[in-house]
Order: C-alpha cells, then structure tokens, then sequence
C-alpha cells in the first residue's frame, strides 16, 4: 500500500444520484479512483468505465478442463487400465459417463472461478481493506478521488462533488 | 424519483431505510442470544448427544443394530437419505433458479433457505456413510483411488456412484455460493464492530469477509460470478435428484423401474424443500422480529410454489399407477395394488392424504396467507413426503417376485436414532447459524430498498 497519498472523499446517499455524478465527474476530467457501496448499483460500472469482467470465460475453461479431466479418468480408468464387463456393455460406454463427468465440470468451473475471483480481487482473510469511510458498508456510496491522479485543487474537486449531489466531502490520507 | 410499483405487494414493509437494514440483520450477531435461542440450541443439542451415541452403538456393532434383513436391505437410512437431500434442494432453486429468473422476493429468504441446503446435505451424507458400516473404508469404495487390489477402480457405470460425485459436487459448490453470498455482509458487521470498538469481532469478521472493500470494480466480478454460480447450480440442483431418483430407476426392483422417477423426485424434492424453508423461516422470523423483511407475501408465494411441486407431484402418482396398470406386468401391478391394500396401506394413505390433498388447501387465499395453517401445512407436507419415500422403498422391496423372500420391516430404536442424530445435527448447525451469521442476505435486500419497500406514510 503506497503511503502519503491523499483524496478527496465524496459521500452520496443515493445510488441513482451518485449515478448522475459520476457521469457529471468524469464530463469535467475528473479522474476518479474507485466508487465503494454498501450493494450492487447497477450501471456503475458503466459510468465509471470499466471493461466486462472476464470471469465467465475463466469459468468455462476450468469447466472444459473438468470435462476432459473427468472423461478421460473414466474411459482410462475403466476402459484400459482394468477392462471389466459390466451389465454386457462394453468397456468404455459413454452414456453411462455422462453424470460423473457433469459433475466434475460443475465443480471444477465453481471452484476455479471463485478462486480466480479471490486472486483477482487481491482478496485474502488476512488482509484489512483500504477503507475511505467505514459507512460504505451501511448505506452510504463512497467515491474516492486520488488528488495525485487530478490536476485540479482538493477545493474545486470538492466543489465538483457538491455540485454533483455529495452529501458530504472529506479528505482522507493514507 | 421514486420508481415503486403500484401493481406488486411491497417485499419490504415497515418503511425500512438502508440503514434500518444494517442494524436488523446484524444486531442479532452482535447480541447475546436469548433465552429462547438456548432453549431450542439446548434441546437441538441433546438430541445429537442422543442420536450420536445410536451411531456409535451401530458403528461398534454392525449394521444388524438397524431393523434391515434379507428381504429389506435398504429402509430407514435410504428414506432419510432421498428426504434430507429433497429438502435441500428448495435452497439452491430460490437462490439460483430464481436469481436467473430476476425474481425479488427471493433475496430476503436466500441465506437462510441455502443454509438448510448444506445442513440438508450434510444430513443426507451420514446415511450411506454410516450404512457402509466401516465409513472409514469409504474412500477406498466410493472414490475412485489407487487401491490394494491394483487397482480395481470404482465402477463408474453404478448410480450409486454418481451419487457419491453428484452429492458431493453439489455440497460444495452450495456451500461456496451461500459463502460468497455472505462476504458483503460479513463486511458490515466487521465496519459495525469497528464503530462499535470490538476489534476482536472486528478481526474475525473481517477474515471472513476475506477483506472485503466494497468497491464497484469487486461488485462487478461479485455479481459476474453469481450469477455464473446460479447458472451451474441449475442443471447441477436438477441432476442431484436425478441421479438419486436412478439409484432406484435403473434397478428392476417392480415399483422401482419406471422412467417416470427423474422429473417427479426433483418436483417431490422443491414441494418437501419449500415446506421446510417455511417451517425454519415462520419460526426464525418471529424470534428475530424479521415480520418486515419476510413478509406474508414472501409466506404465500412459497405456498404458490408449493401448490405447483404438489400437483407435480400428485400427477406423477397417478400416472405412475396408471402405467402400472396399462403396462400389463404382474408384478409390477402387484406392487401397486400391494402400497394401496398391503400391510403397508397405513404408510401409502398418510401419503397421499399429506402430499395430495393437504397442497391443495393453499388455493384459498385465507390458508395461503396465514401463517398457523401455513405453518402446519408445511410439516404436514415433510411429513407426507418422508411416506413416500418410504412407501417408494420399503413397500416396493418387501414383496418383490419371489413371495417366498416376502417380509415385514420393523425399525429398531437405532434406525430411529440415526434419524434423530440427523435432526439434532441439523437444528444445532441452523441455530449456530442463525446466531453468527446474518440471517438475511443485507447487501440484496439493501439493493430493493428504494424500489420494493413500502414507504412510511
């Protein structure tokens, strides 16, 4: 965590307010650094310009590893390393396949996307998160603005926020 | 810029704020329990006192402590098997099939009805454990691992197998989804904990919220992978019960051997699923004082999903019987005729009386919205639906082709002590639950506050 930086802190108390102002922030070249609310506001994302999570395809390649994995297990498994005949089928039948391979394609895509999304977001138990302001868990919306990423002055930032609709502007520094 | 539908009921009441959300949820967690929450943990944690000494009698002395013989190798256990893995499977359709179908009044029931879905599972995995007698040789026969007989593997053409996959599979990626429905909240007792100065509570929350910040960038892979979550636990929920319904099905076990079984167990398993969610969720919302977050209209669209799984289900047990008839195969008749007029007839009624008849009561708005006789009805049901697992099991491996194998299955205080070491295990991990845990998923229901909550007059 880098130190000595400073921001400027927005507070909203309503999502489609601070929807409005992150647009009307971002219009006057405001770079901001990170939006922090207490649940999913849809299109912030959007407004704040981020790129679609890439998540579902990491999904689905542990879910065709998991596929392969749990196809190959059996067709080795029961097919060349101990042939046995079972209900006369033969060998390596696949029908009967089928369910332990959906199985582990379910599994592996869960497991594998959730710890993608655990590395990712540099999420781990031990760790304390940067925190702006402890309300953005409650119900309030938190923008942070880094003053070093902005030519403008904490005062005409602050003043941007206001005019947006922040209830409340604060500094914080870490 | 209000944007509140005057056409739906509000699924919050009371005038809520996002704030009041915090505090209604969480101060449970950070309250110490009351009186009652003892009580009930006490007796919860008499009965696994209780049924865990049945297990360890059985393990010490061999699956002969149970009431099973020749004839009835499978009874108690199985029935008790297919019923808890049915009642979890109501967890994983409200969070994720009704997730996918954007359904709202989904979110103030989700963690707790997921919560019954693990401790469901759990429940459901002590019965074959404990009928393989030396569980701890399951390994070796239920996973296919490097063996001492070089190696014979596991026989991956058994449904008895895939179960052992599917089970576990479905365990677990329920118990990630539930988990990474709980990490924003478990972030708001921690940011509460620290205002409040417990840094204790504060450091244990905020390891299990994994360090949770909140911000948009995380909310966006948050929702990314839920939704991918809700999107394989779907086909994931409607195999499990499959796959158990062919444990059954693929045997030629007269009674057993219709391809009917799939579509109609996973019906049985939501209609049985429902009714316990009701049951947990009148009782939790009355000690919590949840009325306004788990309102009657919450209560009454479960009882709509309930009329539907019923009637399911009632068709399945016609049609069944009707095949039976039309299909022309002795025995396969005789099993019919035997559920209805055999020794069993008793188990057969109660039945079709608690799964048939009593789900139909909810088409009058009055019952569907009254919270005793809903409450009733809905262990009505799980009652009903342990019948049929066991007129499915029992009645049909009792009498089969040959009358001289014919018997009666009488169960033995072991067979009901498993079932009441499942009960205790069960209540004692809910309310453990329901006492650490917010019992509400906060963030989701944070999010319909503007939109769906009646607002103060």
């Amino acid at each position: 965590m880098e130190s000595n930086k400073n921001f400027v802190v927005g507070i909203f108390n309503d999502e489609d307010v601070l929807l409005h102002a992150v647009e009307g922030i971002r219009g006057k070249g405001v770079k901001i650094q990170e939006v922090f609310s207490p649940f999913p506001v849809h299109g912030l994302d959007e407004v704040l310009g981020y790129k679609r999570s890439r998540l579902p395809i990491a999904a689905f390649l542990f879910g065709m590893t998991g596929t392969s994995l749990a196809l190959l297990m059996q067709i080795w498994m029961l097919g060349y390393d101990w042939p046995m005949i079972i209900g006369g089928k033969d060998h390596a039948s696949l029908p009967p396949f089928i369910p332990v391979t959906f199985e582990l394609t379910v599994l592996l895509a869960a497991f594998g996307m959730v710890i993608t999304f655990f590395i990712v977001s540099d999420m781990k138990p031990y760790k304390w998160p940067r925190q702006f302001d402890l309300r953005s868990t409650d119900d309030k919306h938190v923008m942070a603005i880094d003053l070093a990423d902005n030519k403008l002055s904490k005062d005409e930032i602050g003043q941007i926020l206001k005019d947006n609709g922040a209830s409340e502007v604060n500094e914080k520094n870490f | 810029m209000q944007a509140t539908s005057s056409l739906r009921e509000p699924l919050i009441t009371g005038g809520k704020t996002v704030a009041d959300v915090s505090h209604d949820i969480s101060r449970h967690v950070e309250a110490k329990p009351a009186k009652s929450w003892w009580m009930a943990f006490g007796v919860s944690l008499v009965l696994l006192i209780y049924g865990f000494y049945c297990v360890c009698y059985l393990l010490w002395n061999g699956i002969g402590a149970w009431g099973l013989n020749k004839t009835v190798g499978w009874a108690w256990d199985i029935t008790n098997f297919v019923w808890w893995v049915g009642i979890g499977h109501a967890g994983t359709l409200i969070s994720a099939v009704l997730l996918l179908f954007r359904q709202k009044w989904r979110m103030s029931i989700n963690r707790a009805a997921e919560a019954m879905t693990i401790f469901a599972v759990i429940c459901a995995a002590t019965f074959p454990l404990v009928h393989m007698g030396r569980l701890w040789l399951g390994f070796y026969w239920a996973l296919p691992l490097p063996n001492a007989f070089g190696s014979l593997w596991a026989n991956f053409n058994s449904p008895l197998l895939w179960d052992v996959f599917a089970i576990s599979t479905y365990f677990s990626v329920s118990l990630v989804f539930w988990y990474i429905g709980l990490i924003p909240d478990f972030a708001v007792i921690r940011d509460r904990a620290v205002r409040q100065g417990n840094k204790v509570r504060a450091l244990i929350y905020n390891g299990l919220s994994f360090g949770w910040d909140g911000a948009a960038k995380t909310w966006m892979r948050y929702e990314s992978v839920a939704l991918i979550l809700a999107g394989l636990s779907t086909p994931l929920v409607l195999s499990v019960h499959t796959i158990v319904s062919m444990d059954f099905a693929t045997s030629v076990v007269p009674g057993w051997h219709t391809t009917i079984f799939p579509p109609y167990f996973v019906a049985g398993a939501i209609f049985s699923g429902f009714a316990m969610v009701l049951t947990l969720l009148i009782i939790t919302r009355k000690v919590f004082k949840l009325e306004d977050y788990i309102t009657i209209y919450h209560l009454e669209l479960m009882n709509i999903i309930i009329i539907v799984t019923g009637s399911v289900v009632g068709i399945a047990y016609i049609t069944e019987f009707f095949i039976a008839w039309y299909g022309q195969v002795p025995a396969e008749q005789y099993a019919f005729y035997n559920r209805m007029q055999g020794p069993y007839w008793w188990a057969y009624w109660s039945m079709m009386t608690c799964n048939v008849i009593s789900p139909q009561l909810f088409w009058f708005k009055k019952i569907r919205t009254s919270i005793v006789s809903t409450f009733i009805l809905s262990i009505i049901v799980n009652i009903g639906m342990w019948f049929e697992r066991f007129v499915i099991i029992v009645t049909s491996l009792h009498r089969e082709y040959l009358p001289s194998g014919w018997t009666m299955f009488h169960p033995t205080m072991y067979d009901i002590g498993e079932y009441v070491f499942t009960f205790g295990l069960f209540f004692t991990l809910f309310f453990l639950f329901a006492k650490f845990f917010p019992v509400i998923n906060m963030a989701e229901v944070k999010s319909i506050v503007k939109s769906s909550s009646e607002k103060k007059h």
